[in-house]
């Protein structure tokens, strides 16, 4: 990219039209994904895993084989994928209803196994597709059709940190927590795209990226509104940065 | 021909490696333990892949994924373990993966136990998942037949890009018995399967998915009727059964698998002391072998259903006789193997009442 480009087409994904509403973050996400594939040469031998929830339909947008999982067990999916497919890339791309709730046997278990494949997971602290219901990741206070009262610790718990929770499992290489809220977190959560497809590619085992996402609609706000309420709320309790890194460990031993 | 001495799980499984498996995924649950444990060791020989799943939930969907990408995959597991698998079956089938899935059957409901039963057969039969799907389903009635039918169950399932179950109950799964794993051929390389999410897009030149969703009911109903269409199909190409002295019987019994095993002896007995007794044993669980219902002999005047659950069989039988033929069931379940010598009791009460009309 030299200096005078501001803005290139999108590349690694097909020409179909997003269906996501305005203000969410998925566009960028997807964008992000496509690019990093594309860059680094693995679109054409790519493997996704589609989950449930909004990005469900992601297997018409990424141009690559796509399969399409049931409610949390994209990460499983994958794992039947990369043991019978062991030299491509292979992700999953899922919410944090399914992949913090529904799903966190299988994210956690894959991780556990040290399987080499990369999740993309997308936060926005509610369930989405469905309505906008309380999620493990919703925030004490936050107003949710499940949770009408706002979200409260006694009953539902304090909201789960998977990043945090993942490094702590041994066979996990990569974790990092982005945010796409502004341009120069965005190049930052490409960077971490590139180091988890790397992650994956040279074997190290199990990455993971975690955006901080947004829902203007199920949130109830207007979309600049829930970049703004995203980097208030929930950043400080979700916080940015690297939880672990195969290159830091190599250097600790 | 060479005949080993083997567990019933174990030759399931060697079976499996012959039939073309690529990969293995499972979870331990009794009485099926011996496929995964023998499976560890030989496919890792076999440079095959074997993974211990968290749970079967998990299995199930490896199996998805790894056959979606156009491995042959296998997964085994018993009857509660079965019941988690329901929702990735119904994926399976819905996205029209292939895979074969070997169920060694303990009795139920809810954990049960852990003695032989039949009493998986409306899971296996009716879908078990949601939507509109069936299983190609085999019950062999010993390990030879077992044997003989899993190295061909790959192919069926490439086939018909369908799941297809070998339901077995514990008994063949934990019994031993000299098989002959020569007696069929193993199964011949295939082609790529070019549907598959395989990660060759780029050299395809088109992406491929792989998908049970479609949101517009016209095209889910297109999606229905074209599974059906396979689904008749199988009907049409797929009934298998054995029957055994039907020509002059006056009482057929209808069994599968190992309660078929000891209606053979049942059978034999009442043979012996004269009486006209013949069976009928379904191979096919799923199609349900309706053509050996028909051109029984004039002679024939019940059908005596024996199996180890509660008439689940039996309902099947009542859909195919008709109101042709006086209908009767003896079960027995929650793990109890039934005596030959109940069988033929029942079978000369039967025939003493019919004498007697």
């Amino acid at each position: 990219m030299n200096s005078d480009t501001v803005y290139r087409p999108k590349q690694g994904l097909t020409d179909r039209e997003f269906h996501y509403c305005p203000g969410c973050t998925h566009g960028i996400i997807h964008k992000l994904v496509g690019e990093v594939l594309t860059e680094q040469g693995l679109i054409g031998e790519a493997i996704g895993v589609a989950s449930v929830g909004c990005s469900v339909l992601n297997y018409v947008y990424f141009d690559c084989d796509m399969q399409q999982a049931a409610h949390g067990r994209a990460p499983a999916v994958a794992t039947g994928i990369k043991r019978v497919r062991e030299n491509h890339a292979v992700f999953t791309y899922q919410g944090d209803g399914d992949l913090a709730s529904i799903g966190l046997a299988e994210a956690v278990h894959a991780a556990h196994r040290g399987e080499n494949i990369t999740v993309i997971f997308v936060n926005n602290a509610i369930y989405g597709m469905t309505g906008g219901q309380m999620a493990p990741t919703t925030l004490i206070g936050q107003k949710t059709t499940t949770s009408p009262f706002g979200r409260e610790k006694e009953g539902t718990g304090e909201p789960l940190r998977v990043s945090e929770l993942l490094a702590t499992v041994p066979g996990a290489a990569y974790l990092e927590r982005v945010s796409v809220h502004d341009p120069k977190h965005v190049r930052k959560a490409k960077k971490a795209l590139e180091k988890a497809f790397d992650t994956q590619m040279k074997g190290k085992g199990f990455s993971l990226v975690e955006f901080i996402s947004t829902c203007p609609v199920n949130w109830g706000i207007q979309p600049r509104e829930s970049l703004d309420w995203a980097v208030e709320n929930m950043i400080p309790y979700y916080p940015l940065g690297v939880f672990k890194d195969p290159e830091k460990e190599e250097e600790d031993d | 021909m060479s005949r080993v001495l083997m567990k019933g799980n174990e030759a399931m499984a060697l079976a499996a490696i012959k039939g073309g498996c690529d990969a293995f995924f499972g979870y331990p649950i009794t009485p099926q333990n011996e496929i995964p444990e023998y499976l560890s060791e030989h496919m890792a020989k076999e440079d095959r892949v074997f993974v211990q799943a968290e749970s079967e939930v998990a299995a199930i969907n490896m199996v998805y994924g790894a056959g979606g990408a156009g491995a042959r995959v296998l997964t085994s597991s018993s009857s509660p373990g079965i019941a988690l698998k329901q929702e990735g079956i119904s994926y399976l089938a819905g996205s029209e993966v292939p895979c074969v899935i070997i169920n060694v059957m303990r009795g139920g409901p809810g954990l049960g136990g852990i003695q032989p039963s039949q009493a998986d057969y409306n899971q296996i039969t009716r879908g078990g998942g949601n939507g509109d799907y069936h299983l190609l389903s085999y019950a062999p009635e010993n390990l030879q037949e077992a044997v003989d039918l899993i190295k061909q169950s790959f192919d069926k399932a490439d086939a018909y890009r369908n799941p297809v179950m070998i339901a077995v109950d514990g008994l063949l799964g934990q019994m031993m018995e000299p098989v002959d794993l020569e007696r069929t051929p193993d199964s011949k390389q295939r082609e790529r399967k070019e549907w598959a999410t395989d990660g060759d897009a780029g050299r395809r030149g088109k992406a491929n998915t792989i998908v049970s969703l479609h949101l517009d009911p016209n095209k889910l109903e297109e999606h229905n009727l074209a599974l059906k269409e396979k689904y008749d199909r199988m009907v049409e190409n797929e009934q298998r059964y054995e029957r055994l002295e039907t020509e002059d019987a006056e009482l057929v019994f209808i069994a599968y698998g190992s309660t078929a095993r000891i209606a053979r002896s049942a059978v034999e007995s009442l043979r012996e002391e004269g009486y006209k007794v013949g069976m009928i044993r379904p191979i096919t669980l799923w199609p349900f072998p309706e053509n050996a219902f028909k051109k029984l002999p004039d002679t024939v005047h019940t059908l005596l259903t024996l199996e180890m659950s509660l008439g689940q069989m039996h309902q099947d039988v009542k859909i195919v006789n008709q109101g042709r033929y006086h209908l009767d069931l003896y079960a027995r379940t929650g793990g109890v193997v039934p005596e030959p010598e109940e069988f033929i009791e029942k079978a000369k009460a039967i025939l003493k009442k019919e004498d007697a009309a």
